[in-house]
């Protein structure tokens, strides 16, 4: 908890919704951290809560939101206690965030150069002529190509994963230590995704920021995250690092979730999908809210919600299904032969390294 | 698939669909398209945005003049029908399903007036009985229930919207269904299910499918042959197995290069392959050839030979 690389460390954080119908209880109790110059990827559906959940902490929820227990730690300091002014000077600064739609998150009256370095001129009290000089290092940075002319061209005259660039360099011009990014290729082309994840990467490793990466595709997290934390219902029912959930998921919902995504290679008459759908927030049911849909439920998960079973140092899940007294049982075709792929990777890199000695262990811990 | 037996239900001929004719901003969304669809196969198009595959789509449907060229709909042309009748058959053959579930339903009306719409404009109910139990039948073909019927779209999750979409389509027994991106709206658990709808519908009806989408692993997933366009223009088609196996057009390689897999190995390992679209338009004529058997690739004649060989080295011509 107290870990020096933390730079973030959200705590039971639980924020509601007040609406006619009562209040949704969107997220119910979630706690994570978020290292220093890590990719933490957050998957899970829509209404499963990944959204309000980086809304919580950049300071943008609804005015109908209610956050009624929690903290979110940020350099010592809780962001939950902050001032809309003290949040302000925050955002865009320490913490930026990128956008779904490249569309809409642009402002279509202003020239880009003034809109990449509106930023630097607000939290840096930068002149204007110095700011559009950065704002130029920094459309080249970000891959746009004869940026000294672009700079005075509006919005509509950009592609779609051009825009998205731009929308980059704004959030990235004051090199804030956490990047938000929400569903960032979600509105692209599979050839303009890659070329902008590539983008993300490379920028990631110059400015070293922490990278909050929302999605549901998980091909994109197998590509991006160092860890991943899968959400259901309002609330993290995993997590662990990349290769730890795509390889030896625990959790019934983790499996439907991998299972029901078709890869290159998936063939048969049916699909493996997760029946029904998600509950209803406003009254969350007790015991596991994946319950209803698992196929793997023990008659506990409708009485008692499970706590988080400790996998590995990195790896927790909470399921009933890892308590010791659990019944055994086999995880979808699909899955094991994920666990037997990750077996071989492992034996693998035993292998490797008792041939040449820890070496590579030595290189992670740096 | 077997082609052996495959009886062509619609051919497109050197299509056309150009917008703004003849003004300075003129598009050409489809450039001089031909393919077949069999019956009771799925066709998928895959392509990037303003690739022309959604222009393709509702030009089948006939939403659209063609600027040129023929479709042929079970051997009849779409575009000018000789009877009455025919126009109407072709409209209760051909139906379409659209991608956003939130937009494509009518807020108003009730999911039974929405469902029966069809019946009623084709009179294919004898009486308010029959219709009733129609639409019943019919909502719980797609897996909803009876009771959903008086409710109104906003009442269901987009995955239940998706099918009444469904069910709405179904309603007059269409022999071929468009599918334009069904399934991008929706949350990866619920798009397992509706794509297992869908296929479970084809087996039970007899459907044919052409699904338009940009997702490549669930476009591979529930093809049986696939088409790639880009530009307006189709550049390569050939079985789903045999096209993500082996690619032969460079355009192809470079889509299926881009797509993400849910596997951290493979995405540390993944070539990028890139793809320059200049050579596309050096003013060369090309055209659809059959490479390999039944794997068209776009080519000029001086490029015949270096698919063929490419077919050759992914032993797709046997000696």
């Amino acid at each position: 908890m107290d870990n020096e690389k933390d730079i973030l460390e959200v705590r039971n954080l639980q924020v509601d919704f007040k609406t006619y119908a009562g209040d949704v209880k969107a997220i119910r109790n979630v706690s994570f951290d978020l290292r220093k110059g890590e990719t933490l990827a957050i998957v899970g559906e829509s209404g499963s809560g990944k959204s309000v959940t980086t809304r919580t902490i950049m300071g943008l929820n609804a005015s109908n939101a209610r956050i009624t227990s929690g903290s979110i730690m940020y350099k010592g300091q809780d962001l939950l206690k902050k001032s809309e002014k003290e949040m302000q000077a925050i955002r865009g600064q320490d913490i930026a965030e990128i956008f779904q739609d490249p569309m809409t998150s642009l402002d279509p009256t202003m020239r880009i150069g003034r809109q990449i370095a509106e930023p630097l001129m607000i939290h840096k009290g930068m002149k204007k002529e110095k700011a559009l000089k950065q704002a130029l290092e920094m459309m080249k940075l970000v891959g746009i190509t004869d940026a000294e002319n672009r700079m005075n061209d509006y919005p509509h005259q950009f592609s779609g994963g051009m825009r998205q660039r731009i929308v980059i360099a704004i959030a990235l011009v004051n090199y804030p230590e956490v990047l938000i990014a929400d569903e960032p290729t979600t509105a692209l082309d599979v050839t303009i995704q890659a070329q902008i994840l590539n983008l993300m990467k490379e920028l990631q490793d110059k400015i070293s920021t922490s990278i909050i990466f929302i999605t549901h595709d998980l091909g994109v997290v197998a590509g991006m995250a160092d860890r991943v934390a899968v959400m259901y219902a309002g609330k993290i029912v995993e997590y662990g690092t990349v290769d730890e959930i795509f390889y030896n998921p625990k959790h019934p919902y983790t499996w439907g979730l991998l299972s029901s995504m078709p890869t290159l290679d998936t063939k048969g008459d049916e699909l493996p999908s997760i029946p029904g759908t998600p509950p209803d927030l406003l009254d969350p049911p007790t015991g596991d809210a994946f319950a209803a849909r698992n196929q793997y439920a023990l008659k506990i998960d409708t009485e008692k919600e499970p706590p988080f079973f400790k996998v590995s140092d990195t790896h927790y899940a909470a399921t009933w299904l890892l308590h010791p007294d659990a019944p055994k049982v086999t995880p979808p075709a699909q899955i094991v032969a994920r666990q037997k792929q990750y077996a071989k990777m492992q034996k693998d890199l035993l292998a490797q390294q008792q041939h040449h000695g820890p070496v590579e262990e030595e290189e992670e811990q740096q | 698939m077997d082609y052996e037996n495959a009886e062509k239900i619609l051919e497109v001929k050197h299509l056309k669909q150009y917008f703004n004719v003849g003004k300075a901003d003129e598009v050409r969304a489809v450039d001089d398209i031909s393919f077949d669809i069999y019956k009771g196969e799925t066709f998928g198009l895959v392509g990037e945005s303003g690739s022309g595959k959604t222009t393709t789509g509702r030009a089948i449907i006939h939403l659209y003049e063609p600027t040129s060229g023929e479709i042929l709909f079970d051997g009849k042309n779409v575009d000018n029908f000789t009877s009455k009748e025919d126009r109407h058959k072709f409209h209760q053959d051909m139906q379409m399903i659209f991608q956003d579930p939130y937009a494509s339903l009518n807020p108003r009306m009730k999911v039974k007036d929405i469902v029966a719409e069809g019946i009623d404009i084709n009179h294919l109910a004898k009486d308010d009985a029959d219709r009733t139990n129609q639409v019943e039948t019919l909502l719980e073909t797609v897996g909803l229930n009876k009771d959903h019927s008086s409710r109104y779209p906003h009442e269901f999750s987009g995955g239940q919207r998706q099918r009444i979409g469904i069910a709405r389509a179904l309603a007059v027994h269409p022999k071929f269904v468009i599918a334009d991106e069904p399934i991008s709206a929706l949350d990866v658990s619920i798009q397992a299910q509706v794509v297992n709808l869908m296929k479970k519908l084809q087996r039970e009806q007899d459907l044919t499918y052409l699904f338009i989408a940009h997702d490549l692993s669930m476009v591979k997933y529930i093809s049986d042959r696939i088409g790639v366009m880009h530009y307006g223009r189709m550049l390569e088609i050939a079985d789903a197995d045999e096209i993500y196996a082996h690619p032969l057009h460079d355009y192809t390689k470079s889509l299926l290069s881009a797509v993400p897999v849910p596997d951290p190995e493979f995405e540390r390992t993944r070539q990028e392959i890139h793809y320059d679209a200049k050579n596309e338009n050096d003013g060369k004529e090309r055209h659809l050839v059959e490479i390999a058997p039944h794997h068209y690739v776009r080519a000029a004649d001086d490029e015949i030979e270096m698919y063929k060989q490419r077919a050759h080295e992914a032993s797709l011509i046997k000696d």
